[in-house]
């Protein structure tokens, strides 16, 4: 029997996974071991298997994903810190048949943007956003974010996040879920494989239910890690993640087809 | 000849807007300018032309979805006063960094502030020497009267388009408020999405198919690539500098005396020349209609022809006069006269302004 080589293997019928076209050659500008290129890829696979490539309007946001558009292979545009969802909400309106979306952080979407969040929810604005948090400013260097968690040390709040004076985590999905504006609200992770295939689905319910023009908006949040800020191993971030952060962000669906998802 | 209506200065502002083809207006209501985002909701545009009109949530919000729309290759426009285009500051530099054409109309009132709901000029410093951070300039029109108010709509998106550069029109509460004659211009169509997306390849709206994506963004990291892009958007402000400059002359050809006035201190300044004249003193009005670019080279051929002083006539503290000092360098008399806070000088106190400090002084 002849020696199997590696040529033998790389052939198309054996391709189990390649990455998607929507994905620039671009090096990640993220850290090893944060959920940044994941999200990315999995949005860019959802966007190639609509079709969508070439109707698709993405906003980046301030913040690590500053740099999205370098990486995401479709139209694209750099908002000012917190602002993607008036952006995305100028851009859809003057195109309703093109797929718009946002890609934000958690001081992005929660602290500064906070006004545009509400609003282009509250709106129903037709578009998605993806919402990636890790419960600190990661491009600035760790500090403390509206979503981080009581208790958790940043470089602004070394001695830990106290809530008398510096307020309780923000959970901003749950308050947008509140509003008839939203359609589908939703909060995932990206951490294990079985939660990549989640978030997947859920990014690809979002985007569908733009496309079919379903009244209101999409909003995907992705609990992340971030082991730079955390200051941990890349392992160890996703297991406090899973120890500390979903605890309180709790994952799963919390409005489908416009009707809050009964939690008892 | 157009259709004649009897008009509010911002009622033909947003006729105009509909007539010029916009295809969005987003807007905040603030006094003394209201009467913008009213007329348009009130209109239907959406009906009458498929323009889209949308009250936002603030005028951070309004900057932020002209980004948006505008950077699709759409004409789209907002309107505010004085505290709610400080608040526009941040969007309107990053569109100028991104290159995205738009029109920011301001309808000035006093200031600083919170100030008042009065007409004033003192947002000219803001409006030519760059209100928000970074290195760029705004072609800013002043109209001076209703009519101008709805013809310089279509100029101002003319000339977004053709710098890809924000436009401002510089207008104030009296301009604003006033009704005049209007003699509207006859309604171009909107441009098709198939038109737009021929005419502008630089637009985001959507991934052409066997082409590269387009990006719109302010940021290179790369300082040498900035500094490059910093080139490339001061050689568009120099061919802006060449080009643009729009300015009116009245009684000037035997002037030994300048007015320089623009918007309501021109037209009050009018009426000072007719006062001036009835008692022999020889006075001319230069209103620069650019304020940015600003008429340069009419203010060194009037020094040039040996005028005696000049007088700048602003609703502000003095900062238009600042320009004509530039250009003057001491060869010659110039000088500020102005009430503000949103008082509104008379015709009698500038030519008084005009004896004292330029004349006699």
């Amino acid at each position: 029997m002849a020696e199997i080589t590696l040529q033998d293997i790389i052939k198309p019928e054996n391709v189990v996974y390649k990455k998607t076209k929507l994905m620039t050659d671009k090096t990640l500008s993220y850290c090893p071991g944060c959920g940044h290129g994941t999200a990315h890829r999995l949005i860019m696979e959802i966007i190639e298997e609509l079709g969508k490539e070439h109707e698709t309007i993405g906003v980046a946001p301030v913040g690590c994903s500053v740099l999205a558009y370098e990486f995401m292979n479709v139209d694209m545009q750099e908002a000012a810190h917190g602002r993607a969802p008036a952006v995305a909400t100028g851009i859809k309106r003057v195109w309703p048949d093109r797929v718009v979306f946002t890609y934000q952080g958690d001081g992005d979407l929660a602290a500064i943007g906070t006004n545009e969040t509400i609003h282009a929810c509250n709106r129903g604005e037709n578009i998605v956003i993806i919402f990636i948090n890790n419960g600190i400013y990661g491009m600035t260097g760790g500090q403390m974010a509206p979503t981080t968690l009581p208790g958790m040390r940043t470089s602004t709040s070394p001695y830990g996040r106290e809530v008398s004076s510096m307020g309780n985590p923000l959970k901003i999905t749950e308050l947008v879920a509140q509003l008839p504006g939203t359609y589908f609200v939703t909060r995932q992770a990206v951490h294990t494989p079985s939660a990549v295939r989640k978030a997947k689905r859920s990014i690809r319910k979002a985007f569908e239910n733009q496309i079919a023009k379903k009244p209101g908006l999409s909003f995907v949040e992705i609990v992340s890690n971030c082991n730079s800020g955390w200051k941990m191993e890349p392992v160890a971030s996703n297991i406090w993640m899973e120890e500390n952060m979903f605890p309180y962000y709790n994952l799963g669906d919390i409005k489908v087809d416009g009707q809050l998802v009964d939690k008892k | 000849m157009g259709e004649l209506r009897l008009m509010k200065g911002n009622e033909a502002l947003a006729e105009a807007a509909i007539r010029a083809g916009a295809d969005a207006y987003f807007g905040y209501p603030i006094t003394p300018q209201s009467e913008v985002v009213e007329y348009l909701m009130a209109e239907r545009p959406e009906q009458r032309t498929g323009m889209v009109v949308l009250q936002a949530e603030s005028e951070i919000a309004s900057i932020n979805m002209l980004y948006g729309a505008g950077g699709t290759g759409k004409k789209v426009m907002t309107s505010s006063s004085s505290p709610g285009i400080s608040l526009m500051q941040e969007g309107i530099s990053y569109m100028a960094g991104a290159e995205i054409p738009c029109v920011v109309v301001n309808v000035v009132r006093g200031g600083p502030g919170l100030g008042d709901i009065q007409p004033a000029q003192s947002d000219y410093f803001q409006s030519v020497k760059g209100g928000g951070h970074g290195d760029y300039r705004l072609i800013v029109l002043a109209p001076s009267s209703v009519q101008e108010m709805s013809d310089f709509v279509p100029m101002a998106f003319d000339l977004a388009f053709k710098y890809r550069n924000p436009v401002l029109i510089v207008s104030d509460g009296l301009i604003g408020q006033m009704m005049e004659k209007v003699e509207l211009f006859d309604p171009m169509p909107r441009l098709t999405d198939e038109e737009v997306i021929e005419r502008y390849p630089w637009a985001t709206n959507g991934k052409p198919v066997g082409k590269e994506r387009r990006i719109l963004t302010s940021l290179d990291l790369d300082p040498h690539k900035l500094e490059k892009h910093n080139h490339h958007l001061q050689e568009k402000y120099r061919q802006a500098e060449e080009n643009e400059v729009r300015f009116e002359t009245i009684d000037c050809d035997d002037a030994e005396y300048i007015i320089v006035a623009y918007g309501s201190s021109a037209r009050i300044s009018q009426k000072t020349i007719q006062l001036a004249r009835e008692e022999g003193i020889k006075v001319g009005l230069l209103r620069p209609i650019t304020l940015w670019p600003y008429p340069k080279k009419e203010i060194e051929r009037f020094v040039e022809k040996g005028v005696k002083g000049f007088l700048s006539v602003e609703m502000s503290a003095g900062q238009m006069v600042e320009d004509i000092k530039l250009v003057v360098n001491g060869r010659t008399k110039v000088e500020h006269f102005g009430r503000y806070g949103g008082v509104i000088h008379s015709p009698e106190e500038v030519l008084e302004a005009l004896k004292q400090k330029i004349i006699g002084g």
